[in-house]
């Protein structure tokens, strides 16, 4: 017990921020024992009452928590890599800083619930069970690639898990987002939908027409903001007269979450699922962090000071999410250090056979070119307009 | 005694049977036919009125059965010929009905749709049959619910979504042009969009610039989208259930002056082909290939040019994109002559396309260049005659196939 206690207090100086107030003062080695741990920061609510700070959890799942955020964040890296060796091109937009919001928002809902999302994708897509080969092979364009290669990193989809993409135009899934909450009410399901956005698009009117329909017709929707403080350039104090993402739904009610807290993320969407379900749409705000600049075209680095990006990530500061998950499972000693070693290992070597793997996938033929275009319902084909090459045929 | 009952009901009316039965039976009857019948009516209607009429045989009274004598008459004689008239809008909510009773998952999204019936009573009556989750009425918020109609055809439902002037959906553009139009293209087949987007659009009567406008010119370059232009009842009562039935995303023009048309259409269901141009006049001089509101002003000049032994012959394009190059070509072929009619702008519009892709599939049939006529490249005025100086009229059709034909 005492030596327990002892390793504790040495991995995390400023273990007292983590307040680990679970029930159980010794190890737990059984999977499925429930803990309760406290969230770093209490939610702020706007127009409802915020769930309790404390959330229960497995040390299952925190292992997961840990694998899964260590796999984006190693496939994130690995994309800026393959960007700079000009294998990806065009628009490449990381999320490494961010997969708290992505892998805790997985943990407290199914595969029936929707989720779509901006052009920030990658991570959202693995953790709805995209794998990384399809994941690197569409941003390198090749045909084993979730969308075929022909919709890049911003046009990720899953449609048997109900992932709804992968959008480049600013604001545009919010609507769209609604719309899949209107059908899955529609349809009776019994689901949610989650519109994720940025805090860039927060300020898109469109999103209020949504929200304002959403709230009319009581559809499951939840927006979710997903808050890095920075939309492309511009700081969201430039941008936003009022910041507080969470109240700008006025009449509908709100939450601030820590989004760098993978355990609050689940807590939030949890309760915001059971919220939505029969009340209707509700706003969350993921306070979060992008590492990276916006895409990999922008250094991230002429707006925001380098001190301030790695005072974010450093241990000390505690808000890296992974960093995060790894003193909590030390700190309850659900596993030790070197086993979680072993899982960055083992996720890098993940990552660089899927790289292998994509490489091999093949390229396209020039007549992939015109497929996909139409749905082949009436037998209609379109072609280009190159008339030696092709006709125009109909039944 | 019930089996004796349901005999008494459905036999022939000579047995006489307990009057307070057969009245209770009638009422039954009559319940079930007041049911609109599209096919034919339902057998019962028949013999309710025997029925009842056995009934009142057995009391001793000549009931009759119908008040008005003569329109019974009328009935039948308007019965005689096949088919029933109605209105363009009408036909159009005649095929939107069929489809929404025939697969549940068709909706109606838009501006006054549902309480108020549709700004020109397209959906009129709809809302009260299907309820408030079936024909939705939307704020005034284009770009969002053209959102949501989009986001739920990703999901499976096939929302009909209607702009109360097509001008309105350019507020929309982003997401039809982005989302609607490409989202199965870059989602790799996965999602398909099966929506229908309609709306009245079109030069009126003097609505102004900004209620006068044709987006056929604006949407023809997004990949993906189809797009068609009814003219007719027929057409449009078709074209409607096609562009619903249809997997791909269709926009479906209507014009605000063609609302009121009449025609006597088939009772029996059909559906037209979405890429298919339709064969108003056969002819033998030159090709006219117009849709819409022009395909009347062309009509109207075919008379005057009838008269002056000219053989025009007339295709409504109807589908707007793709072409239906085999009807248009098979027509080049045999006329090498082309004028095209259109109310588009000059600058970009259907006919602007049009005729490069006839130049570039059938120019060893053309003996004379591809006249376009179409709107001038101005905003609609509110003045009345500078409006008719805008858009294409007949004298200026007949002078245009005489100069073809020289």
């Amino acid at each position: 017990m005492a030596a327990a206690l002892l390793r504790r207090a040495s991995t995390s100086p400023s273990a007292s921020l983590l307040r680990p107030l679970s029930g159980r003062l010794f190890s737990s080695s059984s999977d499925e024992s429930v803990l309760s741990i406290e969230t770093s920061v209490p939610f702020t609510g706007h127009k409802i009452e915020p769930p309790s700070r404390m959330v229960d959890t497995t040390p299952k799942e925190l292992l997961s928590f840990f694998s899964d955020m260590a796999l984006m964040r190693r496939m994130e890296i690995a994309a800026d890599s393959l960007y700079k060796a000009k294998l990806i091109r065009g628009f490449c937009h990381l999320y490494d800083g961010q997969e708290a919001v992505a892998v805790g928002m997985e943990a407290a809902i199914t595969k029936a619930d929707g989720i779509i999302t901006a052009y920030r994708d990658h991570c959202t897509f693995l953790g709805r069970g995209g794998n990384l080969v399809q994941a690197f092979s569409e941003l390198m364009g090749r045909q084993a690639g979730c969308s075929n290669g022909k919709g890049g990193s911003m046009h990720f989809y899953k449609k048997d898990a109900s992932f709804y993409g992968g959008h480049g135009i600013v604001g545009a899934q919010v609507p769209l987002g609604c719309g899949v909450a209107f059908a899955q009410k529609y349809n009776k399901e019994g689901a949610v939908t989650f519109a994720l956005y940025g805090d860039g698009a927060a300020n898109q009117g469109q999103l209020f027409e949504a929200l304002n329909i959403s709230a009319l017709w009581d559809l499951p929707a939840i927006l979710v903001c997903e808050n890095n403080h920075y939309g492309m350039g511009t700081a969201e104090w430039r941008a936003a007269k009022s910041p507080a993402y969470y109240k700008r739904g006025d009449y509908v009610p709100g939450l601030k979450v820590d989004g760098m807290d993978a355990l609050a993320v689940k807590q939030a969407c949890k309760f915001a699922k059971e919220y939505a379900l029969s009340n209707g749409p509700i706003i969350l705000e993921m306070d979060t962090y992008r590492y990276h600049g916006h895409s990999m075209s922008d250094p991230g680095s002429t707006y925001r000071t380098r001190d301030e990006i790695s005072g974010v990530r450093q241990v000390s500061r505690e808000r890296d999410p992974i960093e995060r998950v790894r003193k909590l499972i030390l700190a309850h000693d659900i596993a030790p250090a070197s086993e979680l070693k072993d899982i960055e290992k083992e996720v890098r070597k993940q990552v660089d056979d899927a790289i292998a793997q994509a490489k091999e996938s093949p390229m396209h033929d020039p007549s992939e070119l015109f497929t996909n275009v139409y749905v082949k319902g009436y037998g209609a084909e379109s072609f280009g307009a190159d008339r030696k090459e092709i006709r125009a045929t109909l039944p | 005694m019930a089996s004796l009952q349901m005999a008494a009901l459905l036999s022939a009316p000579s047995t006489p049977v307990p009057s307070d039965r057969v009245r209770l039976g009638a009422l039954r009857l009559s319940a079930s036919s007041s049911s609109t019948a599209r096919n034919g009516g339902a057998l019962v209607v028949r013999s309710e009125a025997k029925v009842s009429g056995g009934g009142a045989s057995a009391r001793g009274l000549s009931l009759i059965t119908h008040a008005v004598a003569e329109k019974a008459a009328a009935a039948s004689s308007a019965d005689s010929k096949p088919g029933h008239e109605l209105l363009l809008f009408e036909a159009l909510r005649e095929g939107l009905d069929e489809e929404m009773e025939r697969d549940p998952t068709v909706c109606v999204m838009g501006e006054d749709v549902g309480h108020y019936g549709g700004s020109y009573k397209v959906t009129k009556g709809l809302a009260t049959k299907y309820g408030d989750l079936r024909v939705l009425d939307t704020p005034i918020a284009e770009n969002s619910f053209t959102g949501m109609g989009i986001g739920s055809a990703m999901t499976g439902l096939r929302p009909v979504v209607e702009g109360m002037n097509m001008g309105f959906l350019l507020l929309a553009y982003n997401q039809i042009s982005n989302n609607c139009g490409m989202l199965h293209y870059t989602s790799g087949g996965q999602f398909k969009i099966p929506i229908v987007i309609r709306g009245p659009g079109g030069v009126g009567r003097q609505l102004g610039a900004e209620h006068s406008q044709r987006l056929e010119s604006y949407f023809q370059s997004i990949p993906g989208l189809q797009m068609v232009a009814c003219s007719t009842p027929y057409n449009a009562k078709g074209l409607m259930k096609a562009a619903i039935r249809s997997e791909n995303p269709v926009v479906l023009f209507e014009h605000v002056l063609l609302y009121n048309l009449k025609e006597r259409i088939p009772d029996e269901e059909y559906v037209l082909s979405l890429e298919e141009a339709e064969m108003v006049r056969p002819g033998e001089h030159v090709t006219i290939l117009t849709y819409s509101r022009m395909r009347y002003h062309v009509m109207q000049a075919a008379k005057t040019l009838v008269n002056k032994g000219y053989d025009p012959e007339v295709i409504d394009i109807r589908s707007l994109k793709p072409f239906d190059l085999y009807t248009i070509g098979n027509s080049i072929k045999k006329t090498h002559r082309v004028l095209i009619v259109e109310e588009c702008m000059r600058t970009g519009g259907i006919g602007a396309s049009l005729r490069s892709a006839i130049i570039d599939n059938f120019w060893d049939y053309l003996d004379a260049p591809i006249l376009c006529l179409s709107s001038q490249d101005v905003p609609t005025p509110y003045a009345g005659t500078l409006e008719n100086w805008t858009v294409v009229q007949p004298e200026q059709i007949v002078a245009a196939v005489e100069q073809l034909c020289k």
